[in-house]
């Protein structure tokens, strides 16, 4: 700035703008206490805005509610750049570790076993909630005793073939009726962007011990921490009983 | 932007910005700008497959939101960043009027008085304060889930969600207007507007003497209009 010149705030006082009441301040703390108040209001507001967009989405020919908050449907989430896609011919379901027969499963292997069909709500740990989806696959419970699986073991790590997600359960939930590995979602072939053409389906948890893109079924000793475990998130993951959530459980 | 010809000041110019307010404008503009990218690529489902790296998207996120109000807080060490916020503070009489205006969508210059900022400027810079700061603590409620009891972050979650909506839709009014209005980026972007410019959208400001004190003196701006709409308004407080 030229030095000579005169600082701006030198100006005469100009009494329509440095006078008067000072809104801008009441603006600002409203603002604020708006917003504690939302987050003080939020269970209420939050229940009445979730029934009336789930009534609004089921007549909105654009999807657009699909957009808002809460506004019901799927979101995806990846947590690399790009994930590879694999078909029939190229996928590879491996079971190994723990384990006295390890296998590996094409696709056509996987849809020749008895297939079993759920349908249930699927929760997010970030919020959304999509009522009643169906899905269906094998039991992992019919995978491990296939396998084998040998005295010691505790529990089940899954890797995935986005090269970067990883998820574990004990071997207890792990053999549990409503664990799948997943092969349709919604009476469709599982698509590309939501985990296909195989994907885990843990109903009883939230969504994210889901593992899309499922390639590796390890049995070990212990739970090793997965992905977003890593990053803070609760290993059992019970919906409405785990990572500070009180979702009424999904099953 | 194409680059253009920086043009002297001319003799018509008055000073509207200094550089404090301008950088400050820019730098959160910019932090804003990120914020707002990341977000839609975390949250719109076309964008986030496009996208994807989940957790270094998070990361960017939570950090330029973090720095979002750094800028301000550096630019209060300026005493004319100070003096502008205090103009946006205070709501005189004239506020008024310009405000009833724009419910009527009276577009006629007469009828919408004001000062260095216009009253809509002056609601904005107050909203989108306290919003950006609701956005950091629910935001940071969010970040740090283990301190706070667990409940409050789904509170957060939500109270989050939905002010990102709103802001998303008040920022884009308030790029529009600046769209559509050339003369108002100029005073952003080079610190100088037009004098007809000033009279004509800000009759109640005296801007400052001219950047040149060797220049030719002229009148201040808008002097006569102002005391008209004084005389209109009532006089002020």
């Amino acid at each position: 700035m030229n030095p000579q010149q005169p600082p701006e705030d030198a100006e005469s006082p100009d009494g329509t703008d440095t006078r008067g009441k000072p809104v801008g301040r009441r603006v600002l703390l409203g603002t604020l206490g708006l917003g504690a108040l939302g987050v003080a209001g939020a269970p209420t507001l939050q229940r009445g805005l979730e029934s009336f967009l789930a009534g609004a989405a089921g007549k909105d020919p654009t999807g657009l509610t699909g957009l808002l908050p809460n506004g019901g449907g799927f979101r995806y989430y990846s947590v690399t750049s790009s994930v590879p896609r694999k078909n029939a011919d190229t996928y590879r379901l491996t079971v190994d570790g723990l384990v006295d027969r390890p296998a590996a499963y094409t696709l056509a292997e996987l849809r020749a076993l008895p297939q079993t069909r759920m349908v249930r709500d699927v929760q997010c740990v970030t919020g959304w909630r999509v009522p009643r989806t169906p899905f269906e696959g094998v039991r992992l419970s019919r995978l491990l005793d296939a396998a084998g699986v040998r005295p010691g073991a505790g529990a089940v790590r899954f890797t995935c073939f986005d090269g970067a997600y990883s998820e574990s359960l004990t071997l207890d939930q792990a053999r549990r009726a409503d664990v799948l590995v997943a092969l349709r979602m919604r009476d469709e072939d599982l698509g590309h962007a939501h985990g296909g053409p195989a994907r885990l389906y843990v109903a009883p948890m939230y969504f994210y011990k889901s593992a899309k893109w499922l390639s590796g079924i390890t049995v070990t000793e212990d739970v090793e921490p997965g992905y977003w475990e890593e990053r803070g998130y609760d290993i059992d993951a019970w919906v409405g009983r785990s990572n500070g959530r009180d979702d009424a459980p999904t099953t | 932007m194409p680059p253009r010809p920086e043009t002297p000041p001319a003799a018509t110019d008055v000073r509207r910005f200094g550089p404090v307010q301008r950088w400050v404008h820019r730098a959160t503009a910019a932090l804003m700008g990120v914020c707002v990218a990341t977000a839609a690529c975390l949250y719109v489902p076309q964008l986030a497959q496009l996208v994807g790296r989940r957790a270094l998207v998070v990361t960017v996120h939570e950090w330029s939101g973090l720095a979002l109000p750094l800028p301000v807080l550096a630019g209060l060490a300026s005493r004319a960043l100070r003096a502008d916020l205090g103009r946006l503070n205070r709501f005189g009489p004239h506020d008024r009027t310009w405000l009833r205006a724009a419910l009527r969508r009276d577009r006629r210059p007469g009828s919408r008085p004001a000062g260095k900022f216009n009253a809509g400027q002056k609601l904005y810079a107050a909203w989108i304060a306290g919003a950006t700061l609701v956005m950091l603590g629910t935001g940071l409620l969010m970040w740090f889930t283990r301190l706070t009891p667990l409940v409050w972050r789904t509170s957060a979650t939500f109270v989050h969600d939905w002010l990102a909506l709103t802001i998303g839709i008040v920022l884009a009014g308030h790029i529009g207007m600046a769209l559509a209005d050339p003369e108002a980026r100029r005073g952003l972007r080079t610190g100088r507007v037009g004098t007809a410019w000033a009279e004509r959208e800000h009759p109640l400001w005296r801007p400052g003497p001219p950047p040149h004190p060797d220049g030719p003196a002229r009148p201040r701006a808008g002097s006569g209009r102002a005391a008209r709409a004084a005389g209109r308004t009532g006089p002020a407080k």
